[in-house]
């Protein structure tokens, strides 16, 4: 879908991206993560054709990013706004001509979009007569209503309440469903690990980590286990196939402890060296978060 | 392309429907009217009422040879100055003493002030006697004086390829005037509406929607043409509602009728070259400002801010503007008005001011020459400005910085 290649970008005195590669699948939703000032809405800006890098390349669908490519697309920008004294149904249905929709066809699919999200009596509203949650929904609505197949989110939640951030979300993995590629940028790793799945972080004009969250994940993970048993407390001796990380009593006689395998051996023998001892409540490993791997990668570079 | 005209369409639109310019569209032809009525009301002697003035001559030169006029007569009552002034009773009447030496001060009683066109009458005819008795009193025949003094009117006639042509000075003046005051106007509110226009796009944000569609470019033309066809539509409205205003008030007072047929009859048969001149000079000048407007607009980020980049356009604007109406007029084909007249950022105003004295062809055609080629010019460079700029949030620019966003790559 989208293959960015080596690209540089740089404004008087820094270096907003500097060789930053990335494959985007089609049908995927791929979060494009980093810390604030990163180079995040710098790449998002080259992707929309707002700017242009100082060298790389950008393939859409194969072909070469063009001027074409811009109608397929859909962005809503971190900082939404829309025109103030404009009436929303017109503002919208401009936007879309704007994308290369005839004025039926966008009024058409306004109308279908008002209803789903319970907005039909605002079409006449002015912009500045909606709160700033009306607002978002609306420009929302604008970045997806000329059915493009890359939808380009920076921060989709951030203004949101928890109910329509909610919405959103099922617009999204809805618009998803249906075969849109969604590439959006955030900060906040809660919304990636539910959505994404594939992501790139960014941090210091670097790409320092991508692929799918999975293959992620699981390159992180290090044979580290949570166990929580019940019964008097286990002394360990050197037999156990793991060694103790941390332990700590919990109430009502149980206790949880955090393990590390030993080299050659397997949950499975963790199990079996504990039960003839206590009754096991849980075992879980330990997958690190998606915000831990991105602070330790942040604080690494740093 | 078809995008930059969605865009002036809505650019167009919006401005049209608002109220200020439909209360603007009707006020300014109410205006006219009311001005042109002024004139002709000034233009037509308005005082209409009848004055009696009783003349108390001690000197004995004056009594008789006062002649009346068609609303001022003169009467000579034998009456002591104190009984005539208790006499004097109607409001417009009017009581005149002229004291027996005439160099002590000729007094003028009425019940209520006086105006200026009825003193001056008297003044003068006094005047006249009193010349006239001194000339007698010289030796000097008055009969034959009257035969001789000249009354000197020029009457102002073009030597066209036509042939003859009566001129008025006054319309052509009148001509150059509001051809150089109209198209500074322009400049400066259409030109601020193109920057209002930019800096709300800005504010709002909504400016990265927009160049995510389309090119920053492609907006900036959009809106300066959009603006450009709000600025013509009105000046079409308010020629033809003024017209159409006088037209129907013309029946009720032929004075305002006269006034603006006068104004069009001496446009005469050049009206089509100046109209012409007009309109390529308002547009090439309201393209060559707008974009100087716009990548203003780009750089700040609110109206408050746009001062220190605003007055290197409005000085020279200003400058020409004011030398245009006070001096320019009056030397229509001096050094200083033709290089004004050249150079493309004072040429729309000097130039409208020599159309109506006829300008040498190649003069005019090197000024819309360098107006179309100066352009050209401002439009690329606003338009270098003007990407950076509207993507540029929250620090104050410089005109440092300016330079540099002119050479940035894409």
């Amino acid at each position: 879908m989208l293959s960015i290649r080596n690209i540089v970008k740089q404004y008087a005195g820094h270096t907003a991206l500097s060789d930053v590669s990335l494959e985007v699948k089609s049908g995927q939703i791929f979060g494009l993560l980093g810390p604030n000032g990163a180079g995040k809405t710098s790449l998002i800006r080259i992707i929309t054709q707002i700017t242009a890098p100082d060298s790389g390349e950008i393939y859409f669908n194969g072909e070469k990013l063009n001027q074409s490519h811009i109608d397929r697309m859909g962005y809503l920008p971190e900082e939404r706004g829309l025109y103030k004294k404009m009436e929303i149904g017109e503002q919208m249905i401009y936007l879309a001509r704007l994308k290369g929709l005839s004025r039926d066809e966008a009024t058409k699919r306004l109308k279908v979009w008002f209803q789903k999200l319970g907005m039909e009596t605002w079409w006449k509203m002015k912009i500045e007569e909606l709160s700033k949650g009306m607002q978002q929904k609306a420009q929302f609505v604008a970045t997806v209503l000329h059915e493009p197949d890359l939808i380009i989110l920076d921060e989709p939640f951030s203004g949101f309440d928890p109910v329509n951030a909610e919405i959103i979300k099922d617009e999204i993995l809805e618009l998803n469903r249906k075969g849109a590629t969604i590439l959006f940028s955030t900060h906040r790793m809660e919304s990636v690990e539910e959505l994404c799945h594939s992501i790139a972080l960014i941090n210091k004009s670097k790409k320092i980590l991508d692929g799918p969250i999975r293959d992620i994940k699981n390159s992180y993970k290090n044979e580290i286990y949570l166990v929580e048993y019940e019964g008097t407390r286990i002394s360990l001796n050197g037999s156990a196939p793991f060694e103790v990380i941390e332990e700590m009593a919990g109430v009502d006689n149980s206790h949880t402890i955090r393990l590390k395998l030993k080299a050659g051996s397997n949950s499975n023998d963790v199990l079996q060296y504990l039960i003839p001892k206590a009754r096991i409540n849980m075992l879980h490993e330990v997958i690190p978060s998606m915000n831990e791997i991105f602070i330790e990668h942040v604080n690494k570079i740093a | 392309m078809n995008k930059i005209l969605l865009i002036i369409q809505r650019e167009y639109v919006t401005r049209v429907r608002k109220k200020s310019f439909i209360i603007m569209t009707l006020l300014v032809p109410g205006l006219f009217a009311g001005m042109f009525a002024v004139i002709a009301y000034v233009a037509t002697d308005k005082d209409k009422t009848m004055h009696v003035v009783s003349v108390i001559d001690n000197s004995g030169s004056f009594k008789g040879k006062f002649h009346d006029e068609k609303f001022i007569k003169y009467a000579y009552p034998n009456q002591s100055l104190a009984s005539a002034k208790t006499a004097l009773k109607d409001e417009d009447d009017l009581l005149l003493n002229i004291p027996a030496n005439i160099k002590d001060s000729v007094q003028l009683f009425a019940r209520k002030k006086s105006t200026l066109a009825l003193a001056d009458n008297i003044q003068g005819q006094m005047n006249d006697i009193a010349m006239g008795a001194s000339l007698v009193k010289a030796g000097i025949d008055t009969a034959n004086l009257h035969k001789v003094k000249s009354n000197i009117v020029i009457k102002p006639t073009e030597l066209t390829a036509a042939g003859e042509k009566n001129t008025s000075m006054g319309a052509t003046y009148a001509l150059s005037f509001s051809g150089a005051v109209l198209i500074y106007l322009s400049l400066f509110i259409y030109g601020a509406q193109v920057m209002r226009g930019v800096i709300e796009e800005k504010t709002s944000r909504i400016i990265e929607v927009i160049v995510s569609s389309v090119k920053p470019f492609q907006l900036m033309m959009g809106k300066i043409i959009g603006v450009g066809l709000v600025g013509l539509t009105q000046f079409v409205l308010w020629i033809g509602l003024t017209a159409l205003i006088s037209h129907f008030v013309g029946h009720n007072a032929s004075g305002v009728n006269s006034a603006l047929n006068n104004f069009v009859h001496n446009l005469g048969s050049d009206a089509g070259y100046e109209l012409g001149c007009f309109l390529f000079y308002w547009i090439t000048g309201f393209l060559f400002y707008s974009a100087l407007f716009a990548a203003v607009g780009s750089a700040v980020d609110s109206e408050t801010e746009t001062q220190q980049f605003m007055f290197p356009i409005t000085l020279p604007l200003l400058f020409t503007y004011i030398l245009s109406v006070s001096y320019l007029f009056m030397v229509p084909d001096s050094p200083l008005a033709v290089w004004l007249s050249m150079i493309p950022l004072s040429a729309p105003v000097a130039m409208m001011v020599r159309i109506p004295f006829h300008v040498p062809a190649w003069q005019l055609a090197v000024s819309m020459g360098l107006m179309i080629v100066g352009f050209i010019f401002t439009t690329y460079v606003a338009a270098r400005i003007y990407r950076v700029g509207i993507l540029m949030y929250g620090k104050k620019t410089s005109y440092k910085e300016l330079v540099k966003w002119f050479f940035y790559k894409e």
